[in-house]
């Protein structure tokens, strides 16, 4: 018995936009893969869900601290029925049918994170969902997104929330096209705040493209610019001429069914007084 | 130029929303918003009718434009498309017929 209680799972679900993700990592050295896997549960927390049927599964091989391959810059592509993302310190793969994939890494917990974001694109974008650089938020039911390149203010209007407003993420927006229309999901992807986003959900009411300025405005935008500027905020990183073309058609099909606005916004906390 | 066939490249999004189209090179993400007579020629480009076909019959027919002047506007997006590999163009007719993509929604 004493044995029994000792131990310990060497394996986490991560269930991200209600995709649950088995993370196993079974290292020679126990207490390496142990150790590993506590730091994820620490950082995942409000997205562990132990007891869901996972989506799919990675194992995931520990090594030294040091570069995993020789790449500066990170590619991720598809090789004969297998999706590949190499960077220097991390290389995973996988097999979309098999539902299995291996990801080499040191016992980090950024590496992963970027393995997982790359992956949730993915099947997003077969999905008609999308992973948006943008902030997001649910108040009255409703979901805001606020999408900008680094210094549009994500971090900054985060900040600025009032106490009713969830923070479903500071940097990474998490969209799934359901028949209802669009949903936006809480993800774990945090960014300068370092805050983990809730576990929520709520349909998407508004997207603003964030612009700082001396006072708070908001314009809608017409439908090609709205396009042209969700296209430069969603994260997409496979050279797929598919997957680039269905990521087009949902970016435009969030256009037809959702507002975008410009928001220009002076940063203190009236500018919430506009989020409605 | 003119006596040329155009056809649309394979690997294009496109799309047509609020009365606009939109169209994204799959290979390297350019995006173009195609303004009405644009969208004309996009539309007929079925490899089978002659960028010269398309200008009278069509862009003609339809706007009140000088015909010299809408051929060189017709040929400069043609080029244009071309060089990013959106458009096919040939001497002779490309021979495959595709369904207008993008149809408004």
């Amino acid at each position: 018995m004493g044995d029994l209680a000792t131990i310990t799972s060497q394996e986490v679900m991560i269930e991200i936009g209600g995709a649950p993700i088995l993370v196993r990592c079974e290292s020679p050295v126990r207490s390496e893969s142990l150790e590993f896997l506590r730091m994820l549960e620490g950082r995942y927390g409000g997205f562990l869900s132990p007891n869901s049927l996972p989506v799919f599964e990675f194992d995931v091989e520990l090594m030294p601290p040091g570069r995993i391959t020789n790449r500066e810059e990170i590619s991720v592509r598809l090789e004969q029925g297998r999706w590949l993302i190499e960077r220097g310190d991390l290389r995973a793969e996988w097999d979309q049918n098999a539902r299995r994939g291996l990801i080499v890494q040191s016992a980090n917990p950024y590496s992963i994170d970027v393995a997982l974001r790359i992956f949730h694109s993915l099947m997003l974008a077969r999905e008609g969902g999308l992973l948006v650089h943008a902030a997001s938020a649910v108040r009255n039911g409703k979901a805001f997104l606020f999408a900008g390149v680094s210094g549009a203010g994500k971090t900054t209007i985060s900040r600025l929330a009032p106490p009713d407003a969830l923070l479903l993420t500071d940097e990474i927006s998490y969209l799934r096209r359901e028949e209802q229309g669009f949903v936006a999901h809480g993800t774990p992807f945090a960014g300068e705040l370092a805050r983990v986003g809730e576990n929520v959900q709520a349909p998407l009411a508004a997207l603003y493209l964030l612009h700082q300025g001396p006072e708070n405005l908001i314009e809608p935008l017409g439908h090609s610019e709205a396009v042209r500027k969700l296209m430069e905020n969603v994260l997409f990183f496979a050279n797929d001429p598919e997957l680039v073309r269905m990521v087009f058609e949902t970016a435009c099909e969030l256009v037809r069914q959702v507002p975008v606005y410009r928001l220009t916004f002076v940063p203190d906390k009236r500018v919430w007084e506009l989020i409605v | 130029m003119s006596a040329a066939y155009i056809a649309r490249a394979t690997d294009v999004a496109a799309r047509a929303l609020g009365g606009e189209m939109m169209i994204m090179s799959a290979k390297d993400s350019t995006l173009f918003t195609l303004n009405p007579v644009a969208t004309i020629i996009w539309q007929s480009a079925d490899g089978n009718t002659p960028v010269a076909a398309i200008v009278r019959e069509k862009i003609c027919a339809e706007f009140d434009v000088d015909p010299m002047v809408a051929t060189r506007d017709a040929e400069s997006f043609v080029n244009d498309l071309a060089s990013h590999g959106l458009l096919i163009v040939s001497n002779e007719p490309i021979g495959r017929t595709k369904p207008a993509q993008g149809g408004a929604r």
